[in-house]
């Protein structure tokens, strides 16, 4: 009985293939959006932290000498032995046919497991550059043949850095030709019992300064989590519809079993068994296609993030679990879910039952009515989230409230607005054509409501992106005025550079700041010096009147937004600090507070900070550099060009974009699909519908011309309904999730035409959805038609 | 002994494939060319022989102790410094062929704690000087105008110790006087102790410090390839009876053929007696879960020629080294024939 | 002659056996006629033919005078609008619109709605009351009575009815068939009936019985093709 059952459920996909393929397909592609994005948000994530690696220091701090000179050889051991746990790195330039490549130098023994990155397999694991047979030299491919002739072994390696090489430090010194020198000393994470304080030639530094921008990467990185959870939602929607048809297409073929004696339970048992079957297969493909789609997108993710980290990072996708098995979760949890519904309508079904339209879209009313309580249900929680709930938890638990609760919303909605339009137009026609839309409905809400996500999806990470561009580069603006930024080793090479930048007629603005805590929190406080460059640039939300000369007077502080924020400060409160608070600026760089003060205060207060670091006003920004760059011997990243590094940002937003778009056209393109799948699901329950009107006098290709029409209206006021979401997404995404994750409220911009844009696609979606099903219905056979009205049929 | 020590150098030959395949710096089994073997014979000369022979592959300072605090409560005490060798020489500078290793720990009855350095030879991190002597590695340092009277010092981010060493007699050589056959083929290192060192000072552990005083054994053993191939893990223990009597013994598990077992009888006086292979064994009798594996941790080991057989019984069975090579080694009671304490290494599980 | 009927030829497949062979016969205008046949004679498909549903194989159709052998889609669609009216054996009326819409649906495609005319026609089938009611609401003899209202609500030449009483009980069926001939007659349209029963055609003015893919007249007298 169960073999016979199973080989009557089966056949039916043998003699409807196309139907398989689209059960198939839909859920592949639902998988495929998910573990697409899941995997770009794996790879991006492991990028990040193996970003952090040796080259820069990892995130650990460093040691070098006050004096600016090379730490000795001695001098390494002499820390050790006082119980220091420092690792050196030996570091140089290496000219080669005119090119240059950094060497870097370590000692494997000691270098702390933090800077080498999470994976130890990679070959800058110490005890491989240390026993490797000679003396070995990693670089990336690229680099290989720099090192010919020069007696050592290279070891290509594509996940290296180009334009940087790590060696043994014994090694480095040779090839760098230096003896008993070191560069800096990195500091491991944690130190023994007893260690004595540092000796006062000796400077530690904190890690790379690159932290301001990879924080707000975390934005970038949470736009795609927002991302990934969206195509959830309409990956679920579309699992809905395509579980929905594979049952309503053998309705009759359940019947038929139940009537000959299997009984429900086995029934239930075998389709479950099947669909599971069918997840797996459609995981695994969609799985594979979303391994394309972030191997296609990857590049850019991988350039987006190089350009804000500075450090290459591979491009090459890596087969995480994380992703891949979250795809074969999704498929199957989404048809489990889906399946859970149609196994409970299958269990209701009655024995003999027979085909009742409009009996079906009545039922449908109630259901339409009791979603939208549900829905009103659901925004009223969100209120209460909103109003009441903390954190990023209470952001998302918003989020997931405001859109189930629009998508419930839809059927009634749009239901309405087809009862209006039928009353608007009184031709026969347009009657019938309404009063039809509304009877479809019923089928195509779950479609419909996936075209809801994914265009108020599209909205809302579109204006999110767009509005963090521009609010980007306005900061890039307040934060880069400046023309150039030096950054000096040592006081000493503070002073020489200042004195020499002034002597060729430039500003010199020091940046300088303090560690302190304020509620508790970590926090930093600034000098300025009094400028015109941060009178012009620096935006303030809130201020006291003559805010510049009052802080330059040294009556007081401005804070930035965050620690305003977080400790619930406006001008004219006091500081913990005991400075009043006289303005507040919009801050987009990090998640600490911050507070400003005049340099004259901050000098009389902290007199043993001195400025290492420098914003210089030029006229000529590049004979300013070329002069420094000739006179001192800078290191890499000691001078930096504010007008490269914003241009340099605004590629990488560009790339970002890119990424959006291939997203946005994707998640249309499932949309879409579920549109189709509710079409074709609809096309046959249509026929009986039909063929009275084409008996009376319409032709085929007119009703299948009506019928498109049909979809794209359904499409347009689901897409009309779509934009008041999208922004509803984008105001959470920026003024609450945003705030709850980083202490910032990202300003939120409008790009109507942007939306008008995404309006279109969504119309072509809708119309390559239904134009298949149209073209069908445009070439039936009368004689199918005149089936419907004989008993025959 | 420290046999144990022999094959965690082995160990980390075989962890680092490369090295094993390429350079000189090979597994104990292998091969010795160009570094000195020790021969049957030798006349050790101190304070010279204290200090580092660069010449041949592997040497060791291996102090352990058995410590006990004002309220009767037991510790044990590890200081160890590993000298290994990718050539049979020093060289200055960041070239230098000669590589070392530190580790130490103390054990309490419910806690164990480990630290471990690693240096390069040439720069001065880490040595050892004969004479005054003094062996370091970082910070950590066995300091003392002879081998007499010492400072003993380590730490660790959790720990910390500050020990004074005092000898209360000679120096005692194990085998045939210092040559120490370490299979039925006849390979062997040189291996001489100091048993009777009494140890007192301060332990500084989370709950605060801890004044201590009781006994430590100082191992010394250098050579370029004791073991044989297949002789891949052992079992060490040191045992200092009530009375005053002492005794080491191992056992070297041999994966191809019988196990290789000796012993070193210790005299009050010093006077020693040494057993050939067979005269020693030991078996387990409780094992724990350790690091996720199971370990032994309870002994029977039989000399039956001084009538010793006893019952070792790890006073904290977690005194796992989770260190570059990871081992066993932590403080012991004995009781049975002979009652007293002692420390065991085990390799290999 | 409201229909002319001349070597009426139809297969469906190239080359297969035909249907219908040669069929021949005319009506008069609001006569009415009865075709009979067992199944599969192909008196459905005849009618199918009348009303340019599908596409003849051979031989002509003229409906009110106009030939229709050669009708578009579109000029077929036209000619069912403006010249006959249809009635089915089941699923004649549209689900998504009320009794009084489907009534006027026809004659609104026609652009020849007569709001006092459908008014009557509602109240003849006796189912004034049911006006804002959807079909599935009605009874099968109920819904067959919309059906007829909404074919004459047009004023159609001819009444083209395939089996409009074969679902139903013989009671109800009598009272639907009178409904329709005395609706027709008022509207002065002829009718063309497709039926099995040989109760029903015979309250017809003129029988035909098909039989492989020929027309006889029904006794006594033979219509020969």
């Amino acid at each position: 009985m169960i073999r016979l059952g199973l080989s009557a459920l089966l056949s039916h996909w043998r003699r409807n293939p196309w139907q398989f393929a689209t059960l198939i397909a839909g859920l592949a592609l639902a998988t495929a959006l998910w573990s697409g994005v899941q995997a770009i948000n794996a790879e991006a994530r492991a990028s990040y932290d193996n970003a952090a690696d040796v080259l820069s220091g990892g995130g650990l701090q460093q040691i070098r000498r006050a004096d600016g000179a090379p730490l000795q050889v001695a001098e390494y051991a002499g820390l050790r032995r006082m119980g220091w746990q420092v690792s050196p790195v030996l570091e140089g330039a290496l000219d080669v046919d005119g090119r240059t490549i950094r060497l870097t130098g370590i000692e494997p023994l000691t270098l702390p497991q933090a800077a080498t990155g999470d994976t130890p397999a990679q070959p800058a694991d110490p005890d491989n550059v240390l026993f490797a047979e000679g003396d070995v030299v990693f670089v990336h491919p690229d680099d290989a043949a720099l090192f010919d002739g020069r007696a050592v072994t290279v070891r290509p390696d594509a996940s290296r850095a180009p334009g940087i090489a790590v060696t043994d430090i014994a090694t480095a010194e040779r090839l760098l030709d230096t003896r008993d020198e070191i560069t800096r000393l990195i500091v491991a994470p944690t130190q023994p019992l007893g260690v004595p304080a540092l000796p006062p030639r000796y400077v530690m530094t904190a890690p790379g300064t690159r932290n301001d921008v990879a924080r707000l990467t975390e934005s970038f990185h949470l736009n795609l989590t927002a991302f990934g959870l969206l195509s959830f939602a309409v990956g679920i929607f579309i699992v809905y519809g395509a579980v929905g048809l594979a049952f309503e297409q053998r309705r009759g073929v359940f019947r038929t079993l139940r009537a000959l004696g299997l009984p429900l339970r086995t029934l239930m048992g075998l389709l479950a068994v099947e669909l599971g079957v069918f997840a797996l297969i459609a995981g695994g493909v969609g799985v594979t296609l979303g391994y394309l789609i972030a191997a296609a997108l990857l590049p850019d993710v991988a350039a987006t993030l190089r350009g804000l980290y500075g450090a290459d990072i591979t491009g090459q996708l890596q087969l995480r679990p994380a992703w891949w098995l979250s795809g074969l979760g999704m498929a199957l949890a989404g048809t489990a879910i889906a399946a859970t519904a149609a196994l409970i309508k299958l269990a209701r079904l009655p024995l003999l039952s027979f085909n009742h339209p409009r009996a079906m879209s009545m039922h449908a009313a109630g259901a339409a009515r009791w979603m939208a309580a549900v829905a009103l249900g659901l925004f009223a929680l969100g209120a209460a989230i909103a109003w009441g709930g903390q954190g990023l938890f209470a952001g998302f638990a918003l989020l997931a409230c405001l859109l189930i609760g629009a998508a419930f919303c839809l059927p009634l909605l749009l239901s309405s607005a087809l009862l209006l339009a039928g009353r608007l137009h009184r031709s026969v026609l347009a009657e019938w054509f309404w009063a039809d839309s509304r009877q479809q409905l019923p089928g195509l809400s779950m479609a419909l409501m996936a075209l809801l996500l994914a265009m108020a999806a599209n909205i809302g990470v579109s204006t999110m992106v767009s509005s963090f561009r521009l609010t980007f580069t306005g900061y890039l603006d307040q934060r880069l005025a400046s023309e150039l930024y030096l950054t000096a080793q040592t006081f000493e090479e503070a002073q020489q550079l200042t004195a020499f930048v002034q002597s060729e007629g430039a500003t010199v603005l020091p940046i300088i700041w303090q560690d302190l805590r304020i509620g508790g929190l970590p926090a930093e406080i600034y000098g300025i010096r009094d400028h015109v460059t941060y009178r012009e640039n620096w935006p303030l939300l809130a201020a006291v009147p003559d805010v510049w000369d009052r802080v330059a007077r040294g009556e007081g502080a401005l804070i930035n937004e965050q620690l305003a924020r977080r400790n619930d400060l406006a001008p004219g409160d006091m500081l913990e600090t005991g400075d009043r608070v006289l303005g507040v600026y919009g801050d987009y760089g990090n998640s600490a507070g911050q507070v400003v003060i005049s340099d004259a205060l901050f000098a009389q207060r902290y007199p043993e900070v001195q400025a290492l670091r420098f914003g210089l006003r030029t006229e000529d920004a590049a004979h300013l550099s070329e002069r420094l760059e000739a006179r001192f011997d800078l290191t890499e990243d000691a001078l930096i060009n504010q007008s490269e590094l914003k241009a340099f940002s605004l590629a990488v937003f560009e790339r970002t974009f890119s990424v959006t778009a291939a997203l946005n056209v994707l998640t249309l393109s499932v949309a879409g699909l579920a549109l189709l799948i509710g079409l074709l699901t609809l096309a046959s329950l249509r026929l009986p519908q039909l063929a009275p009107v084409w008996a009376l006098g319409l032709t085929r290709r007119h009703l299948a011309t009506l019928e498109l029409a049909r979809a794209l209206c359904l499409a347009v006021v689901t897409g009309v309904l779509a934009v008041p979401l999208g922004l509803a997404l984008a105001w959470v995404l920026l003024a609450v999730v945003n705030v709850e994750a980083f202490g910032w409220r990202l300003p939120m911009f409008l790009f109507p035409l942007d939306y008008l844009k995404l309006g279109a696609l969504t119309l072509l979606a809708a119309f390559l959805a239904a134009l298949w099903p149209a073209v069908r219905l445009a070439r039936t056979p009368p004689d199918q038609l005149l089936r419907v009205f004989s008993n025959e049929r | 002994m420290n046999v144990r020590s022999f094959l965690l150098c082995a160990f980390m030959a075989l962890a680092l494939p490369k090295v094993a395949a390429a350079q000189s710096f090979a597994g104990l089994g292998s091969d010795a060319e160009g570094f000195a073997t020790p021969e049957r014979g030798y006349v050790f000369q101190f304070p010279k022989d204290h200090g580092a022979h660069p010449a041949y592959r592997i040497e060791w300072w291996y102090l352990t102790a058995n410590l006990q605090d004002a309220g009767g409560t037991a510790y044990g005490l590890q200081w160890t410094l590993f000298r290994s060798a990718m050539a049979p020489e020093e060289r200055a500078g960041w070239d230098s062929p000669q590589l070392w290793l530190g580790h130490a720990a103390v054990t309490t009855p419910s806690a164990h704690f480990v630290a471990e350095r690693r240096a390069r030879g040439g720069i001065g991190q880490a040595g050892v000087m004969a004479d005054p002597f003094k062996a370091w590695i970082d910070e950590w340092h066995m300091t003392g105008a002879d081998m007499q009277q010492m400072r003993l010092t380590a730490a660790g981010d959790d720990f910390a110790y500050d020990m004074q060493l005092s000898a209360k007699g000679p120096l005692i050589f194990h085998g045939e006087d210092g040559y120490s056959q370490k299979s039925a083929s006849g390979r062997a290192s040189y291996y001489y102790s100091q048993p009777f060192f009494e140890i007192t000072g301060t332990l500084t552990l989370p709950e605060g410090p801890v004044e201590v005083t009781g006994q430590a054994w100082l191992d010394r053993e250098w050579a370029s390839q004791p073991l044989g191939a297949s002789q891949v893990s052992w079992d060490w223990f040191s045992m200092a009876f009530e009375g005053g009597t002492r005794l080491m013994g191992f056992t070297l598990r041999d994966s191809a053929g019988p196990d290789y077992t000796a012993a070193t009888w210790i005299e009050p006086d010093g006077r020693t007696t040494a057993f050939p292979d067979g005269a020693f064994f030991a078996e387990p009798l409780a094992q724990s879960d350790v690091a996720g594996r199971r370990i032994p941790t309870r002994w029977r080991a039989v000399l039956p020629e001084k009538g010793v057989d006893v019952t070792v019984q790890a006073i904290n069975p977690q005194a796992w080294m989770a260190t570059s090579i990871p081992y066993w080694e932590g403080p012991v009671t004995l009781s049975g024939s002979h009652t007293g304490r002692g420390y065991l290494e085990m390799t290999g599980y | 002659m409201v229909l002319k009927i001349a070597n009426l030829a139809k297969r469906y497949a190239e080359g297969g056996e035909a249907v219908l062979k040669d069929v021949s016969f005319d009506m008069a205008a609001g006569e009415t006629l009865a075709l009979e046949g067992e199944s599969g004679s192909g008196k459905s498909t005849l009618l199918h033919l009348v009303a340019g549903l599908d596409r003849v194989s051979g031989g002509r159709i003229e409906v009110d005078g106009a030939d229709i052998t050669g009708y578009s889609d579109a000029q077929s669609a036209q000619m069912r609008r403006r010249v006959v009216g249809l009635i089915f054996q089941q699923f004649n009326l549209i689900p998504s619109l009320t009794v009084e819409s489907n009534i006027a649906f026809h004659a609104r495609l026609a652009d020849r709605h007569d709001a006092a005319w459908a008014a009557h026609l509602a109240q003849v089938i006796g189912l004034d009351a049911h006006l804002q009611k959807y079909p599935e609401a009605l009874s099968g003899g109920q819904q067959q009575r919309v059906a007829i209202a909404r074919a004459l609500a047009a004023r159609p030449r001819l009444l083209l009815a395939d089996e409009p009483t074969g679902n139903l009980d013989e009671t109800t069926a009598d009272a639907v068939l009178k409904l329709m001939l005395e609706t027709a007659a008022e509207a002065s349209t002829a009718l063309l009936m497709v039926t099995h029963s040989p109760r029903q055609a015979a309250r017809m003015q003129r029988r035909l019985t098909l039989s492989h893919g020929r027309v006889h007249a029904a006794s006594p007298a033979r219509h020969v093709s």
